[in-house]
């Protein structure tokens, strides 16, 4: 990514990794902190949603009827694994091996999309097996919503995932560039562990229906 | 039977008379008329001088350093920079809190207080918010009215409020808003169910009706009166014209009032005018919403409600439609003609009636006392 | 133009289009990343939207001159004071700050730009075709008609099309906020002049860094809510449809736990302003610094927790009632203390009644009343007689526009020649403040009444049984007046340009680091960074304090003083350039927008725009 941060003066040209910050952390990074609080209270007003709501839908199906709890504890672990690699990844790039980072990379993105696919199984299964739609009742409609915010984010970080691949595959992803994949790490453990929580709230904590 | 129209169209003038002649048609919230809008103007007031006071002194103070301080010409001098003083910044913040929490301690008791149904005698009202009219039904006396609240002066009455639309909205029990029409009825298929708010400030605060939930509301009149309410939450095309009064009789007239609305609807004079527009009303569209105690329909079954007013005594009430037309002949004319052109998006259409239906149904409403 | 360092004709031909270099010229604007340009380009459009959410008023007020009238038909009423709404938060007052932070923050803490230049100026693009699509609705189905609040299920059930404009229109000028707010913390965090510690920057850029994590925190639950509401509206959903079990109330705890710190996102920038202004013009520092920016953190902190108090009449209960009228109580103390320190700063001071002084000075007088009528509407049971009427309405307009309004054109005649290089006419201005503080008064004063005398808000007509009459009358008066008012700024502002460009860089005699610079300051801000050792660092580079608090100028020669800047030109300071790809990828929204309305495969070539333009963004070779 183009380093796009004015310089101090009397800096000529040379590749500064970071400029000095009165804080001491990298604006790239702590940015990146910032979006990722400001996104937590996205997420916590649609859980909210989902759990003020749990329990009041009229008409079925109801979670219970549906949901699978060993095949989505799978792909959960998927997700899980996929973080796992990230940090491959990230540690190849800081030691300057391009070659591992691209392969963990390309292994994340795949864990990624095998989640994401595992979610589009779930939902057509609900759809036509259990007729379980966006507007079928309450549970439909937050659930889906809740969940798709998150796929969306998977989505968005699988992106990331394949365009720093391809970038790399051109040379254009050095060791002093590994920050670049620090930040995407950071975004990808937020997400996988906004599905920790969802896992845990939607699909684990029992309730009456 | 012409006996008792006559007693009817009596005591219904005199109580046209009585409502006419009484005093406070306003709407304001600094003239409370029962305890509970007193208790809201009794914590409003002392607040208000406090804050006046504070408004005062404050303003002076600007007032004077602006004067005081002011830059004068030759005078070009740069004052001592002063960068604060601590011990005062405490002061200045500590003081407003327990001024503030002074006013917390009676605004908290008479939350409470607001919120508690009170034990002793209690008349229980339901009120049910339509787009764009006010529905009011007597549980107890089993009376379904609209526009206009009676009351008896001197006793709580305790409103549950919920709000009406698609999906009818029915009230089982006090403090209970049920979705979906009474057992055996059609659903509503007239307006939103959206958000009201109902308000007769001389007699109470507002509370919110709400689809789905079952606020409730106590208010109270000392004298008897009209007293002029609206609805004060923003509710589509026709906010503004959903209003209603609340007339505040004495338990002896109350009473009264009750038996005549307990009565079957007047017959009309079999050959008048009146009894064409009962014709026109049974055989026409408008039994598809309305009801009329004591009227049935061609197959001999009695009248259901279904979206509209009750107008078994329509014409008992001074206004209609909302409360912003009062109940005379031309305002009838011009509502059974048009009526969203009179009331934007108003749910009941325009039928297209002829003049001389129009006159013969207006001739009908109007012996509904 | 200095010669500052920027690849010259084509950058490196790597990416979609080559990296445009003009940093001057009409084209310009559109590519550019320069801090104080977009504070400039937040300026001009929120200033427009201004005279439009001005007009819709005006239109307002003349169907409520008089009683029973129909100039406005209840249709066209419920969009007019929707959009009125819509636009004074959304874009005006926002923008407006953005401006004034925008241009300004860097300056104020000695940095050459923002930390993401390009992102920048995308937030400004977004927000120009985010109102600019709100607008749209007027002709493509109606405008949004269910009030700037949109309560369920009235915006759910509302038949017109203007609802899912708004919420469509609201979700891209939030994204605009989100990310502008994430960019200006860092700056403020991070971009600090050496030596300025967080206690040594103006209280301007504090409250900037508040209102940069308010928004951060607060856009997302709107987010949702809209995003629920556009679902409902769009697909169906029952997020507030209590058919299917759903609670309308729901969409009100969303919008108002956004919609609370929004209003301190509103007011706290005017407040920093005026905190700038008094002391300037007292020649006195800011009474007590460190209570004011603890305040206003503090504020930053409870207005989190008082959002139930717009919901007093909804039906939550005794508890929660008395849980939100107690905190608003207590929010009430370190927005009121405030005052309490700017009656400090001028006293005992030499006050100079500039246009500016005058503004800030105004901006006291019409909050304390209006924050004094807050402080009415917290004792919950007088509340349930006040909400929805007008009463509320007078109080929001005096804190919202007595408050933040004014501070905004205090501001304005403040940094006037800062920003242009040029002094507004201090003749005219004044004219233009008392014309505004008369008209303004005169407009929202007797709301208060009416509102206790039973005007419920968000009415097309009142009856003339009422009593009413005279004081919508007077009201509706004074909205012409300061409809006049704001024409002679205008007159000013134009007039100003006629004046040649130029001005020395302290005229005030000011305290803070932007006066250490050129009227208007070059591209790069300081020929040479500052390096900071005290709060009001420029004064102190002038004035010595002596032991008793006096006050001696310093020897001439120190750098950064009134009429010699630092001799740079800049030579060697690299700057970030110009680019076409957030302009590009703004569009994307918009056209996203009509295609969730109108046609799926639109939306589809929304989101192709929008990733071209992020992936060009991404891969742009930099300014080496």
């Amino acid at each position: 990514m183009a380093s796009d941060i004015a310089q101090p003066a009397g800096t000529h040209g040379a590749q500064i990794q970071h400029p000095v910050t009165s804080t001491g952390l990298p604006n790239m990074k702590l940015a990146m902190w910032l979006f990722l609080a400001s996104d937590c209270l996205l997420f916590g007003a649609l859980i909210s949603t989902y759990v003020l709501y749990r329990g009041s839908s009229i008409v079925g199906p109801y979670p219970s009827d549906v949901f699978d709890i060993g095949y989505t504890s799978v792909s959960s672990f998927v997700l899980l694994a996929s973080s796992l690699t990230m940090v491959l990844a990230l540690s190849a790039i800081q030691r300057g091996d391009q070659a591992r980072m691209r392969i963990w990379l390309l292994a994340t993105a795949m864990l990624g999309m095998t989640f994401v696919g595992g979610q589009v199984y779930e939902f057509t299964t609900f759809f036509h097996h259990d007729h379980l739609s966006l507007t079928t009742n309450l549970f439909g409609t937050t659930f889906y919503v809740l969940t798709g915010f998150h796929g969306t984010h998977v989505a968005i970080g699988i992106l990331m995932l394949l365009s720093v691949f391809g970038l790399s595959l051109g040379g254009r992803i050095t060791q002093d560039k590994a920050e670049t994949v620090e930040l995407i790490g950071l975004y990808w453990h937020f997400v996988d562990i906004v599905w920790i929580i969802i896992f845990t709230v939607v699909y684990l904590i029992p309730t009456g229906k | 039977m012409r006996k008792k129209t006559r007693v009817l169209l009596g005591v219904g003038a005199l109580l046209l008379v009585a409502v006419a002649c009484a005093p406070n048609a306003t709407q304001s919230s600094l003239d409370p008329q029962g305890p509970y809008a007193r208790k809201s103007y009794d914590l409003f007031v002392p607040v208000f001088w406090v804050a006046a006071t504070i408004f005062f002194l404050v303003e002076g103070a600007l007032l004077l350093i602006a004067i005081k301080y002011r830059h004068r010409k030759g005078r070009d001098r740069i004052p001592p920079q002063i960068h604060g003083n601590t011990r005062l910044e405490i002061a200045w913040t500590i003081l407003p809190a327990l001024i503030l929490a002074g006013v917390s301690v009676p605004t908290v008791t008479t939350i409470f207080d607001l919120a508690r149904k009170p034990a002793g005698e209690v008349m229980n009202v339901n009120v049910l918010g339509h787009q764009w009219w006010w529905e009011f039904d007597y549980p107890d006396q089993k009376i379904i009215t609209a526009n206009e609240l009676h009351i008896p002066t001197g006793i709580p009455i305790y409103v549950t409020l919920c709000a009406v639309g698609n999906g009818y909205d029915h009230i089982p029990a006090p403090s209970v808003c049920e979705p979906g029409p009474p057992d055996g009825q059609p659903p509503a298929p007239v307006g939103n169910a959206v958000i009201h708010s109902f308000w007769v400030p001389e007699l109470a605060g507002t509370q919110d009706v709400v689809p789905g939930r079952a606020n409730t509301l106590l208010l109270q009149a000392d004298h008897p009166g009209t007293y002029t309410g609206q609805c004060k939450e923003f509710c589509g095309l026709s906010h503004a014209y959903m209003k209603f009064t609340v007339v505040a009789q004495t338990p002896d007239d109350f009473a009264a009032w009750v038996r005549g609305q307990q009565a079957d609807a007047a017959m009309p004079l079999s050959g008048s005018l009146a009894a064409t527009g009962l014709n026109e009303f049974v055989n026409g569209a408008c039994i598809q919403c309305h009801a009329i105690q004591g009227v049935e329909d061609p197959n001999g079954n009695p009248l259901v409600q279904n979206g509209g007013p009750n107008l078994t005594h329509f014409a008992s009430r001074a206004c209609f439609a909302g409360c912003i037309l009062s109940t005379d002949e031309d305002n009838l004319r011009k509502w059974l003609d048009d009526p969203p052109a009179v009331k934007a998006g108003s749910w009941m259409p325009d039928y297209g009636l002829t003049p001389q239906q129009i006159d013969a149904i207006a001739a009908y409403l109007l012996t509904l006392k | 133009m200095a010669s500052v360092s920027v690849p010259a004709g084509g950058g490196r031909g790597r990416g979609l289009l080559a990296r445009p270099t003009a940093t001057t010229g009409f084209w310009s604007w559109f590519t550019t990343v320069d801090h104080k340009k977009i504070g400039i380009l937040y300026g001009i459009t929120s200033f427009a939207f201004f005279i439009v959410g001005g007009s819709e008023a005006l239109l307002i007020r003349l169907q409520l001159a008089r009683p029973d009238q129909n100039i406005l038909k209840p249709s066209v009423y419920n969009e007019i004071f929707t959009m009125h709404g819509i636009t004074m938060v959304f874009l005006v007052v926002m923008p407006l700050s953005a401006a004034f932070i925008n241009f300004l923050v860097p300056l104020m803490i000695g940095a050459r730009d923002v930390a993401f230049p390009r992102l920048n100026a995308f937030s400004y693009w977004v927000f120009l075709v985010g109102g600019i699509f709100i607008y749209s609705s007027w002709f493509l189905g109606g405008a949004p008609d269910g009030g700037w609040f949109g309560y369920a299920p009235n915006s759910v059930v509302d038949p017109s099309r203007g609802m899912t404009f708004y919420a469509i229109g609201l979700i891209i000028t939030g994204i605009a906020s989100t990310v502008s707010a994430v960019n200006l913390a860092v700056t403020i965090l991070n971009m600090r002049a050496p030596g300025m510690t967080l206690f040594r920057m103006p209280v301007f850029v504090w409250m900037s860094l508040v209102v940069q994590l308010l928004l951060a925190f607060s856009l997302p639950i709107i987010t949702v809510g809209l995003v629920e509401l556009l679902f409902d509206r769009r697909f169906g959903t029952h997020f507030f449809d209590p058919a299917a079990g759903g609670d309308p109330v729901l969409w009100q705890h969303l919008f108002w736990l956004f919609g609370h710190p929004e209003v301190y996102i509103l007011v706290l920038p005017a407040m920093g302003i005026v905190s700038e202004i008094l002391p300037v013009f007292s020649r006195k520092p800011l009474f007590g610094y460190q209570f004011v920016v603890f305040s206003g953190i503090a504020i930053g902190f409870i207005g989190f927790g008082v959002w139930a108090h717009h919901m007093f009449a909804v039906g939550l209960g005794p508890v929660a009632n008395t849980a939100f009228g107690i905190s608003t109580m207590i929010i009430g103390v370190p927005t009121g203390v405030k005052i309490f320190n700017w009656l400090g700063t001028m006293w005992k001071g030499d006050i100079r009644f500039t246009t500016p002084m005058l503004f800030a000075i105004g901006f006291v007088a019409m909050f304390v009343i209006g924050g004094l009528s807050g402080v009415t509407h917290a004792v919950v049971p007088s509340d349930y007689q006040q909400t929805d009427t007008y009463y509320i309405v007078a109080h929001f307009h005096y804190v919202l526009f007595g408050g933040a309004i004014f501070g905004l054109f205090g501001g304005m005649y403040y940094w006037w020649p800062k920003v242009f290089g040029r002094m507004l006419s201090e003749k005219v201005g004044k004219l233009h403040f008392w014309m505004m503080l008369i008209g303004f008064n005169m407009t929202f004063g007797p709301m208060h009444i009416l509102g206790l005398q039973g005007m419920p808000r968000r009415i097309q007509s009142y009856p003339a049984s009422l009593g009413l009459d005279f004081w919508n009358l007077v009201s509706t008066i004074g909205s012409f007046t300061i409809a006049l008012s704001v024409l002679i700024f205008i007159v000013n502002a134009v007039s100003s340009f006629r004046k040649p460009k130029g001005m020395e860089a302290d005229p005030w005699d000011a305290r803070t680091l932007e006066w250490s610079t050129t009227s208007p300051p070059p591209e790069y801000n300081f020929a040479e960074v500052p390096v900071v050792h005290s709060l009001d660092e420029l004064w102190h580079r002038k004035y010595a304090e002596t032991e008793g608090g006096r006050v001696v100028p310093v020897a001439a020669g120190g750098s950064g003083t009134e009429a010699h800047p630092p001799q740079g030109d800049g030579h060697g300071i690299h700057l970030p350039g110009p680019s076409y790809f957030p302009v590009l990828a703004s569009i994307g929204f918009p056209v996203l927008g009509y295609g969730i309305i109108f046609n799926w495969p639109l939306a589809v070539a929304g989101v192709v725009i929008l990733l071209t333009g992020l992936f060009g963004w991404a891969l742009e070779p930099s300014a080496e």
